[in-house]
Formats: C-alpha cells, sequence, structure tokens
C-alpha cells in the first residue's frame, strides 16, 4: 500500500527533467562549447569559456560582487537576529501582526520601492530636502556602494527575519528554563542555548539573503548608478548586448558553483542535520 | 521593563526602514504634479488616470492572472509531489530533492535564460503561455520546501492506523495527511503567488506576444520618468493587501487562541 | 495510481502542446514590435478599426534583446521598428524582406536627408520613423557652454554632478570624438586613449544612467548629462534652465526605421500600416507623444513654434552633415565591451 505513494512523484520527476534540468544542461554545454558551434552541426568543445573567466578583471568583478553581497548579508544577520528575537518573544496575539508587518512589503513591487528610495535619497531627495530645511548640509547619498549595499538590505531582511523567527518560536522553552534553574545568566543562556538552537534558521537566512544578493544586478544599477560592474550585470550584458552566449553560459555556471559552494559550508554548520534552506 | 521600550524602539526603527519607500510611494500618490519627490499639492487626478491608462491595467491584469494560476497549479503540483518525494528513499530521493532546488539556488538571472535557451530550442512562441510556465517552474520548488518539512513530521503510524481502521488511502490522503501538512501548503501558496507577483527578471527573458507584466512596465517606463499613475495602482494594492491581511489575521488569532490555551494547560 | 499517473502525463503534454500551438483568429493579425514608448497608441486602434484587423503589440528596450527575440524565430513579427545599425546588421543577414513602395506612396513625405544611408544604401528595405543625434543636456544657470565642446562633460568643476550613458558605444563616442577619432573605429590605441580618458573622468560622474537622467535633470540634481536629443526635448519643456547642444567635435546621428521581418505572413498589411504611419496626421500624433525629431516633411513644417525653436528637436541641416551613424557593432563589439568593464571595475 505504502509502496504506491512514491508515484506521486513521477510526473513531476518528468517536469523537471524537461524544465529545470535540461535548461541547465543547455546552458552547460553553451559554457563549453565554441561560438561557431552554435547553430551549427559540428560541436566543438572547449575550455576556452572557462579560462576566460580566470583573468584579474572578471575575478575582480566577481570578488567584488561576492564582497557586496556578504556585506549586506552581515548587516540583515546584525539587523534581522534581534528583530526576529523580539517578535519570538512577544505575546502570540501580536506575533501574527509583526510578522504580517514584516511580510507585507514584498508585496510591494520591489522595482517601485527601489524607485521611492532613489527619491528619498537623491541629492534633492527627501531626505536632503529635509536636511537643508534644518540647516543641515546635504549628502551624497544616491549613487554610491553604500547605497547599493542599504538596497540589498533592505529588500533581503525580511528573508532573514522569517526563517530565524521561526527557528526560535519552535525552540522549547523549558530547556531556557532548565538552563535559567541550572544557574546560567541570560548571556550564557544566550550563547550556549538560544544561539545554537537558532542556528538553521540563522543558516536558511544568510543562504536566502546571500544568493539573491550576489546576482542581483536591478539594485547596483538604480541605486548605485551602475558605476561598478557586478556579476549580474556582466552575465545580463554578455547574453544580451554581446549575444556572447557562450561565455555567458560559462560565468553562470561559475555562479551556480559558488552558491552551491556555499550552501554545503553553510549546511556544515547545521547541527541538526535538517537539511537544506528552508523558510520554515 | 527598559529591554520592552528598547525592543519597541528597535521594532520601531525595523518598521520605519521597511515602510519608508512604501509610505513615500503611497503619499506622492496624491501629488498634483509628476514629481516624484516634491510635494506640490493634493490631487486625486492619478487615480482618475489609473482607471484610464490601458496599458498599466493590462500588465495588472497579466501579473495578477498569472501570478494566480500560478500559485495553484504550483500549489497543486508541489503538494502531490512532495508526498511522493517524501515516500523516496535514499539516492533516488536526495537527487530528485537537489534537482528540484536549482531554480531556487540559481540566480533569476541564469534561470531566465536557460529558460530562454529551452523555449527557443523548441521553437516556442513567446508569450503568456511561457512567462506562465516560467513562474510555476521556479514557484514548485519552494511549494515542496514549504510541505516537505510538515510531511517529515507527520506521524507515519496515524496513517497507517487510519488505514487500519479501514480508510482507503484516497481517503487517508484527505482526511488525515492534508489537514496536517495545511499550514506548508498555506506557505507554499502564499510564496508562490508572491514570488510571481513581484518576479521581473525571469519575466523579461520569457515574456512576448504583447503580454508584459508590472515590473516590466515599471522598468519600461524608466525612460521618461515613473509615472505617478504606478504610485496610484501600488497604493491601492497595499490598500487591499493590509485589509486582507487583517482579515485573515484576525480569523487566525481567534483560532490560535483556542489552541494555544489548551498548549499552555499540558505545560502546567 | 497508473491511471492517475498517465493522467498527469497527458495532462502535461497538452500543457506543452498548448504552449507550442498557435491560436487561431477570425480578424488578420499584425504583429508589431517598437521600442518603449515609441508611439501614439491611439494609432494602432484607429487603424485596427479602420482595416478590420487587430495589432498585437510588442516592446523591446534595446536593439540587441530585440535581436535574439527576431534571430532566435521566437516570435513572428510582421512589423519591426528598429535603429540603423540593427537594421544594417538585419539586411546583411538576411532577416527582412524588401518592401513594396507601392504601397507606401506616402513614402514621398521623407525627407531625401534620411535616404541613401550605409545601413540601407538603396532604400530597399525600410523607411525612417524618428531621427536623433547625441549630445549634451545642461542646466544653463550653472554650466557655461561657450566651449562648444565635449570637454564640458570632463569639467572638474562639475565634480560628481556629470551624468553619462550606461550604454558603452554612446559613452565611447564621447569620448572617442572628443580625441578626433571616428566613433566606429576598430583602431587599439584609440580605443585605449579613449578608455584611459573615459576612466579620468569617473570620478566626475554621479552615475551612468540611459534611462532615467532627464528626470534627474528637470530635478536639478545634476548640471550636465549625455542623453539622446528627444530626451532633451523633454526635458526642456519642463524645466526652462535646460539647454541641449551638439558639441563641435562631432556627434552621433542615428535613424530609427521600420522594416518587415522576413518570418511575416502580412507583408502587405504591414505595408499599409508603414503608409498610415507615414501620413502627416499620424507622424504628427507620434511627435506630439515621443517628441523626437522628425523625418516628414510635412510634419515639420506644422510642427509647433516651441517644438521649431527647441534646438533638440530643430538641428540646423549643416550640423547633420558633420555626424556620423553608429554601424553594427558585431564583428568588433568585444573590443568596446572589454574595455567598458574594465572601466567599470575601476
Amino acid at each position: 500500500m505504502k509502496d504506491r505513494t512514491k508515484y506521486f512523484a513521477y510526473p513531476y520527476m518528468v517536469w523537471i527533467i524537461i524544465f529545470i534540468a535540461l535548461p541547465t544542461f543547455l546552458v552547460l554545454l553553451y559554457s563549453i562549447t565554441t561560438k561557431e558551434s552554435n547553430g551549427l552541426t559540428t560541436i566543438q568543445f572547449t575550455s576556452e569559456n572557462f579560462r576566460k573567466f580566470f583573468q584579474p578583471i572578471y575575478l575582480d568583478i566577481l570578488w567584488d560582487s561576492i564582497y557586496l553581497a556578504a556585506v549586506s548579508t552581515a548587516i540583515c544577520l546584525l539587523l534581522g537576529y534581534p528583530a526576529a528575537y523580539i517578535i519570538s518573544n512577544t505575546h502570540i496575539s501580536r506575533r501574527n501582526t509583526l510578522l504580517f508587518l514584516c511580510i507585507l512589503p514584498m508585496w510591494m513591487n520591489m522595482l517601485l520601492r527601489t524607485y521611492a528610495w532613489m527619491t528619498i535619497l537623491g541629492n534633492n531627495g527627501i531626505l536632503n530636502n529635509f536636511f537643508a530645511f534644518l540647516g543641515l548640509p546635504r549628502f551624497n547619498m544616491l549613487y554610491t556602494r553604500g547605497a547599493t549595499v542599504m538596497g540589498m538590505v533592505y529588500n533581503f531582511i525580511p528573508f532573514m527575519i522569517l526563517p530565524i523567527y521561526t527557528a526560535l518560536s519552535k525552540m522549547d522553552k523549558g530547556l531556557l528554563e532548565a538552563a535559567d534553574d541550572l544557574g546560567a545568566d541570560k548571556k550564557t543562556v544566550f550563547r550556549k542555548v538560544i544561539l545554537p538552537l537558532s542556528m538553521p534558521g540563522v543558516i536558511s537566512g544568510v543562504i536566502m539573503v546571500f544568493m539573491p544578493a550576489v546576482s542581483t544586478f536591478i539594485i547596483p544599477q538604480l541605486l548605485g548608478g551602475n558605476k561598478s560592474m557586478m556579476i549580474g550585470n556582466l552575465v545580463e550584458k554578455l547574453f544580451i548586448l554581446n549575444g556572447d552566449w557562450n561565455f555567458g553560459s560559462a560565468i553562470s555556471i561559475v555562479m551556480m558553483l559558488i552558491i552551491l559552494l556555499s550552501m554545503s559550508i553553510m549546511n556544515k554548520f547545521d547541527v541538526d542535520k535538517e537539511g537544506g534552506a528552508r523558510l520554515w | 521593563m527598559v529591554k520592552k521600550y528598547l525592543s519597541k524602539i528597535y521594532m520601531g526603527i525595523i518598521f520605519i526602514f521597511l515602510y519608508a519607500p512604501i509610505i513615500v510611494l503611497a503619499v506622492f500618490s496624491f501629488n498634483e504634479s509628476k514629481s516624484r519627490g516634491n510635494w506640490t499639492g493634493f490631487s486625486l487626478k492619478w487615480y482618475i488616470e489609473l482607471f484610464h491608462d490601458h496599458d498599466i491595467r493590462l500588465a495588472f491584469y497579466y501579473t495578477i492572472s498569472i501570478a494566480i494560476i500560478t500559485a495553484i497549479v504550483s500549489t497543486i503540483m508541489g503538494t502531490i509531489a512532495a508526498i511522493g518525494i517524501n515516500a523516496m528513499k535514499g539516492r533516488q530521493k536526495a537527487l530528485i530533492l537537489n534537482v528540484n532546488y536549482l531554480p531556487v539556488v540559481n540566480p533569476d538571472i541564469v534561470t531566465g535564460i536557460s529558460l530562454m535557451i529551452l523555449y527557443i530550442s523548441f521553437n516556442m512562441d513567446f508569450g503568456f503561455n511561457t512567462m506562465l510556465i516560467s513562474h510555476i517552474v521556479f514557484s514548485i520548488p519552494y511549494v515542496i520546501l514549504s510541505i516537505l518539512p510538515k510531511l517529515k513530521q507527520l506521524d507515519v503510524h496515524m496513517t497507517e492506523a487510519a488505514m487500519d481502521l479501514g480508510a482507503t488511502p484516497m481517503y487517508a490522503l484527505r482526511k488525515v495527511i492534508l489537514p496536517e501538512i495545511k499550514p506548508g501548503i498555506i506557505t507554499g501558496f502564499l510564496m508562490a503567488f508572491t514570488l510571481s507577483i513581484d518576479d521581473f527578471i525571469i519575466s523579461y527573458f520569457t515574456k512576448g506576444e504583447g503580454v508584459t507584466n508590472l515590473s516590466i512596465v515599471i522598468y519600461s517606463m524608466a525612460r521618461r520618468g515613473v509615472r505617478p499613475t504606478i504610485n496610484a495602482l501600488s497604493t491601492i494594492m497595499l490598500t487591499v493587501v493590509l485589509l486582507l491581511m487583517i482579515l485573515i489575521n484576525k480569523r487566525n488569532n481567534g483560532q490560535d487562541k483556542s489552541k494555544k490555551i489548551n498548549q499552555s494547560e499540558v505545560y502546567k | 495510481m497508473k491511471s492517475k499517473l498517465i493522467l498527469f502525463v497527458s495532462i502535461l503534454c497538452l500543457l506543452l502542446i498548448a504552449a507550442t500551438g498557435c491560436s487561431t483568429e477570425e480578424k488578420q493579425t499584425l504583429k508589431v514590435l517598437n521600442y518603449d514608448i515609441y508611439i501614439d497608441k491611439s494609432l494602432l486602434s484607429e487603424f485596427e478599426k479602420a482595416n478590420n484587423v487587430t495589432i498585437k503589440y510588442d516592446t523591446y528596450s534595446t536593439p540587441e534583446d530585440m535581436y535574439i527575440k527576431v534571430k532566435s524565430g521566437a516570435s513572428k513579427y510582421d512589423l519591426i521598428i528598429s535603429t540603423e545599425y540593427m537594421i544594417e546588421r538585419m539586411i546583411s543577414e538576411n532577416l527582412v524582406n524588401k518592401l513594396n513602395f507601392d504601397n507606401i506612396p506616402n513614402y514621398k513625405y521623407i525627407s531625401e536627408d534620411f535616404k541613401n544611408h550605409v545601413y540601407d544604401p538603396n532604400n530597399e528595405y525600410s523607411v525612417p520613423y524618428f531621427w536623433g543625434t547625441l549630445g549634451i543636456l545642461y542646466n544653463k544657470t550653472t554650466v557655461d557652454a561657450s566651449s562648444d565642446s565635449w570637454a564640458m562633460l570632463w569639467d572638474k568643476a562639475h565634480a560628481q554632478r556629470i551624468i553619462m550613458m550606461d550604454s558603452q558605444r554612446d559613452s565611447f563616442a564621447a569620448a572617442l570624438k572628443l580625441l578626433g577619432y571616428s566613433m566606429n573605429t576598430v583602431d587599439e590605441r584609440e580605443l585605449d586613449e579613449a578608455k584611459a580618458l573615459l576612466i579620468e573622468q569617473k570620478p566626475l560622474v554621479m552615475a551612468y544612467i540611459t534611462d532615467g537622467s532627464p528626470a534627474i535633470m528637470v530635478n536639478e540634481e545634476a548640471d550636465m548629462a549625455l542623453v539622446w536629443s528627444g530626451e532633451a526635448v523633454a526635458a526642456m519643456s519642463e524645466n526652462e534652465n535646460l539647454d541641449y547642444v551638439i558639441p563641435k567635435e562631432g556627434s552621433n546621428i542615428w535613424i530609427d526605421a521600420m522594416v518587415i521581418p522576413s518570418t511575416t505572413e502580412n507583408q502587405e498589411l504591414a505595408e499599409k500600416f508603414i503608409n498610415f504611419l507615414c501620413t502627416t496626421e499620424a507622424t504628427l500624433r507620434n511627435i506630439d507623444e515621443v517628441w523626437y525629431s522628425t523625418v516628414h516633411t510635412e510634419a515639420l513644417e506644422q510642427v509647433d513654434e516651441e517644438l521649431l525653436n527647441n534646438p533638440a528637436f530643430n538641428i540646423p541641416r549643416e550640423d547633420i552633415v558633420n555626424m556620423e551613424m553608429l554601424r553594427d557593432p558585431k564583428e568588433f563589439i568585444n573590443l568596446y565591451s572589454e574595455r567598458w568593464t574594465e572601466l567599470m571595475a575601476e
């Protein structure tokens, strides 16, 4: 009887093969063939596309993207953890409200919210006009790397708060009481009990923020003024502007591998082996 | 008590941060001039123009309809798939889970481009269908990820017990499994809807035939400056969603309260 | 269970077939592909009613992503409006059909200045739609434009209040012209010089923006911006402190034109639509909506006084002769792209 249940997954397996495995395979194929192979019947394999990527200029771009994404993730963690903690300690009747309020911004169009930040941060924008009104000097906020980081933190922080909250809320309060009874002070309780138990949530959060942060190109474009090229911009330009699908595919594969690698590193911290990035 | 105040202040700051642009958007939807940063006076003209703007309404229609269809189809397919995957073991399970993961893990741009390459290779006409399929592709994994943990928590013996008591597998599914994983299903549905409604990059690479969505329209308006009509639309959407959330919240709080009372009794 | 499996697989197959299949319509359909915000939409409905057809209107933001769609044959369009260097490429790759000008009598209204150009030397494949130039939009009250030179964009006095374009060819054009080189050069030495100049400029640049700089200029958040003339016309109408200059070293002139892709099944209907767009009435309505300079001799005479006085809209013929057109960069795009990437990485 029970054996049959797994057949439920078979239609999805067909779907996966067509719409996930096959496209990925095509990208892989483009990444290891030459430009001349495209559209012709003769396929020439090459590692040229990957070798091209391992030049200082492209590695710099990759490193810069990783760096900005890491900074944004760290800030999300620093700001998001306390928020998640506070929400998990709120009375249950108000908890859902707080959570909904955290999620609600995600329902507003991301582009639009980013445009709104442009009007807030601009030279003649809302903040600067306010400063001028108070007699303070104007600050150059928009089109800076700081603005890009802020934009990323803004867009992704709900993805950090939610999984940490979930982990914290599932925690057995009895454990806290026990630690307290055994003489641990608040700090130790946090360090030795709460923090480790919330780790799966932290891991989920870090992954869910780092992944899109490393590959985004809209936020550096709109808020950063296009002054630095991110790896997402590079891939987009290669596919569209240059028509160089081969090199673009190679970089896409590299991006995939980096993310898979960082996920497996993060999962090493997952003591409970709850497995993988999850929101809930 | 200081801690309570600090907590409140901290959350207040976080919410100001989260809602600053949204409030700006809403306020300037009532602005007299086209300017998105300079207030010149109160006016409802953008809301009126919204009713006449065919393009934005069309984009809104496509965005919502694709989001709803995506959410429904993804949830159904994802639930069935999750139930099946949960019953698998070992290598097969790991393999299917990892491949399933790819759209979650892949940067949007890689997913978008790889799907574009796929459609081109199959000589498919770009349009509503390609965008819809693409949205479903990246949504189902999230649905599965929301449901699997709930399935794992599910007491295996409950299903067996139900069937021992004479239930058919279908009945056991409907009356035992589904209710238990309902929170996961709802979460998955909401996730699929949210992701679809806001998607830009993947839609950009898989659109065609006049089918477009809000994000793409907004992006294309960048040339002339985003008109406050979009602000008006966003404010309306925000209000609707807010009302929905308040309603759902009230319902949930009612249910939760009774659940929590029972649990706290157990702990005592 | 097995029947369920078959059911699901067949539903999947149906979905796939539906996706690849074509829909049948009773009326003839005209599929048009154009730049974003580049037409008066009411013209579409007018043509639809007058000819009892349906128009499926699609837009794109850059010529390159349009090229991908057309090259892959993903969507079969009947009419495409694009820019001259991309049309040059499409002609060389046999992606467009020759036009039957018997069906386009209104072609007579197109000014001779816009015919016989290098991208379509014998005027067989395209009909001009709008044209424009690349220049500097600047704030009269803060910027001294008497130098009339591209060097304005390198003025340290305006550090962080200068906007360049995210478009590599346009930004490179400014640097190349300042150095006295062609904007289509493939000479690596010249390109390296231009790149060095752009790197020198980078600390002065507020942002690299292709769309959206007019709004910033109107808001007076920057002093000058590299823009296309149509954007300048729109911006100047909203803020009278703004002005437009085409530097003396020469600049880029571009022409957007209408072509019929070879995948069309409605050539005659497409030609009819081109003819319709070439009527004075339709052109005037388009000008009102789009604000770019017109190729239409009759329309030019009937345009608003204000527009005629606008230096971004009405460019003297002597200036046009000095300008350079962009060529299809397909063979040499890497020379520019690599240097642009290096500029960005600074």
